[in-house]
């Protein structure tokens, strides 16, 4: 047996003796024709575009390119925004100041946060995202597992109906629910959320119901049935052998509910705010979409330091995007691998 | 399969247990089933009552004064913003939807090849998925930072205004002024078809490359066939993006049609609107399908005429044998007759 050391020994003198082979070649060769021989044709011709093996750099090149500048364009914005919430006043007037703020400006921040009721209206939204994410969760896989798992009479036709029910617009149900939910009560507090997601008709449930359902198929039948000959019931194997397996597909859809509920303005606004604005229930993204009237009105109150600017706006802009950012960069590695194991694009 | 066939098959029915089994499927499904009804059947049947109907709120709850069609010719004839948005929204989401689609394409299969830093690649690409709410966009939009100030938009206008239709062409100025946008819907799809790339057989890449195919034909004869799929399914969800994304105006129409005070606006009008709406992404929706659904390939087609063909000659076959069956017959009935006739002439 060779050690490993042994074996990084002799591979370094093979590397060696190839180069000195290397160099034989080229003894005795004048400059240019080392020059010749080390830059043949086929070698450049090979550099460039590529052989069977190997890809060309100019391929690389145009691809690394294309990448960069599109994605420089994807982050614009971002950027755009950031530099602009921290210019004061005299630096938006000023053509020369573009990107860089001539100081490290934080009032817009404080008045922004201030104007958005931050911490509270950042509490509130984690409420309403999370409380509904994980109910979505639980009845999503439960519906998920019922359909994946059983061969019942008309389940074709409600699939059917579950695909039907991602694609009407949800302006089509919207007022006759508005007015269910306000002869139920719970018009403008959360349980407007909660309680559809409670019934598997939460904010795009259909996706996450078929997303358990593409995953679910992929248990093998036969650990289901050797569960049932050790005597688990239906609801056992179901937690016991589904839930555990699935756990890739859950953080698929507790990442994705979360997100779109965190980002849903116009539902909230209509069920979880009332719109009657006797409601204490408000998220950073609707906040931000009142942000104009509301920091007007502090500012008539002399609450602000600043006016209404386009720092400002920003600012607010920035304060709303920044918690999903934090958990994107923290969890980023589960967002963009979540759907390749959960098997979204299953069928 | 012929009818001989067929009465010989025995048709097995599943037996007591495998019934049994497959009730329980709906206890699974029984909480989503109930959301449906809840919040989709019985809203969508409500809804589609409402829009024959004025509705006014009173203290003593909603007063129906039926109008026939008359919301429908209201929206049409008096309050032309509606429609004039929907013919808009539809032009838009037919220019959008293939520029999203192939445009995410284009950075999957960038992000696919063996490039360095592909995981921060993806995180860029990813970023607008947890971005794009409503009124971030506005925010980004209303203070240009979603278009690229060097990009000289007038002059694409003007080009493409010479060749088309007046109305597509405004849309696709408008689509070069918010290109940032038009990326930024993209995040999802990419994801999509990257993990749908991933999952292509690299052996048929192999067998191609050792047939002596090149990479844009391994591409339009193994990549494109293999994710027609998943192209689908990406146009499909762009398309019900766009319709529920709050940028677009047609639902804070409704949404303010619903709430406006007015004598004649109200719950029944907004109704007439959601259904319009509806019908329209429907069409949308078809239309892609019609456009992107499975065609069958040339295998498949070709066993469809192979078993019609096939099955026409049986069909002739059977004819043939009826026909002399039934002339043997008459012939035997005529032997017969002639027969009696001189067994009676006989007598």
């Amino acid at each position: 047996m060779m050690s490993k050391k042994e074996m990084k020994r002799k591979a370094k003198e093979a590397k060696a003796e190839m180069k000195r082979r290397n160099d034989a070649e080229y003894d005795g060769l004048s400059f240019k024709e080392k020059l010749k021989k080390r830059f043949s044709k086929e070698k450049v011709h090979r550099f460039l575009f590529g052989s069977k093996e190997k890809d060309g750099f100019l391929k690389m090149f145009a691809i690394y390119a294309l990448l960069i500048c599109i994605g420089f364009v994807y982050i614009y914005p971002l950027l755009y925004m950031v530099s602009t919430s921290f210019m004061n006043r005299d630096d938006l007037l000023d053509s020369s100041v573009k990107w860089l703020p001539s100081s490290f400006y934080l009032q817009n921040y404080i008045d922004a946060a201030k104007s958005m009721d931050f911490w509270v209206s950042l509490g509130k939204g984690f409420l309403i995202a999370g409380l509904p994410t994980i109910c979505n969760i639980f009845i999503c896989m439960f519906v998920g597992y019922g359909f994946a798992r059983y061969d019942f009479r008309f389940k074709k036709f409600f699939m059917v109906i579950l695909i039907f029910s991602y694609i009407l617009p949800r302006q089509v149900t919207m007022i006759p629910t508005y007015v269910l939910y306000n002869n139920m009560k719970i018009l403008g507090t959360i349980w407007s959320f909660v309680l559809p997601a409670l019934f598997g008709n939460g904010l795009n449930a259909p996706i996450f119901i078929l997303i358990f359902y593409q995953f679910f198929r992929q248990i093998p039948k036969v650990l289901i049935e050797a569960a049932a000959l050790d005597g688990a019931g239906h609801f056992k194997t179901f937690y016991r052998i589904a839930v555990p397996s699935a756990i890739p597909a859950i953080i698929t859809v507790l990442l994705f509910s979360f997100v779109w509920y965190w980002n849903e303005s116009y539902l909230t606004e209509l069920y979880v705010q009332g719109l009657s604005g006797k409601s204490i229930w408000t998220n950073l993204v609707v906040q931000l979409k009142n942000f104009d009237t509301s920091f007007t009105s502090k500012t008539a109150t002399g609450d602000t330091a600043t006016s209404l600017s386009e720092s400002v706006r920003m600012a607010a802009t920035t304060l709303s995007i920044l918690p999903l950012l934090l958990i994107y960069f923290v969890l980023q590695r589960h967002f963009v691998e979540s759907i390749d194991r959960s098997g979204i694009t299953g069928e | 399969m012929d009818k001989q066939e067929k009465k010989n098959m025995i048709k097995v029915r599943p037996g007591r247990l495998a019934r049994r089994e497959a009730r329980m499927g709906y206890v699974f499904i029984t909480p989503w089933l109930l959301g449906v009804l809840a919040f989709l059947l019985m809203p969508l049947a409500e809804s589609f009552y409402y829009m024959w109907f004025n509705i006014r709120i009173t203290p003593l709850g909603m007063k129906f004064t039926p109008v026939g069609t008359g919301n429908f010719t209201q929206i049409w004839l008096e309050n032309p913003e509606f429609p004039q948005q929907l013919v808009t929204y539809v032009w838009q989401t037919i220019v959008e939807v293939p520029v999203i689609v192939v445009f995410a394409l284009l950075i999957a299969i960038m992000l696919n090849q063996k490039i360095k830093f592909r995981a921060f690649f993806r995180l860029v690409f990813f970023l607008p998925v947890i971005i794009v709410s409503g009124p971030v966009m506005n925010m980004l939009v209303s203070e240009g930072a979603a278009t690229i100030p060097s990009m000289n938009v007038q002059s694409v206008v003007a080009a493409f205004d010479r060749i088309l239709p007046s109305s597509l062409a405004s849309e696709i100025g408008e689509m070069f002024s918010n290109m940032i946008m038009i990326l930024w819907y993209s995040g999802v799809q990419i994801l999509i078809f990257l993990s749908a790339l991933q999952k292509v057989d690299p052996a048929l890449y192999e067998a191609a490359k050792i047939d002596g195919g090149g990479g844009w034909e391994c591409f339009w004869k193994i990549t494109l066939p293999t994710i027609k799929p998943m192209v689908l399914l990406n146009a499909v969800y762009t398309v019900i993006f766009l319709s529920s994304n709050e940028q677009n105006e047609l639902i804070t129409m409704i949404k303010n049609a619903m709430f406006s005070g007015t004598k004649e606006k109200g719950y029944g009008y907004a109704s007439a609107m959601a259904w319009m709406y509806a019908l329209v992404i429907s069409l949308i929706t078809l239309l892609f399908f019609l456009l992107l659904g499975s065609r069958k390939d040339a295998y498949d087609r070709a066993v469809i005429k192979a078993k019609r063909a096939a099955k026409k000659e049986k069909r002739i076959q059977r004819s043939i044998e009826r026909r002399s069956a039934r002339r043997a017959r008459a012939i035997k009935r005529r032997i017969e007759q002639k027969k009696y006739r001189e067994y009676a002439n006989h007598d």
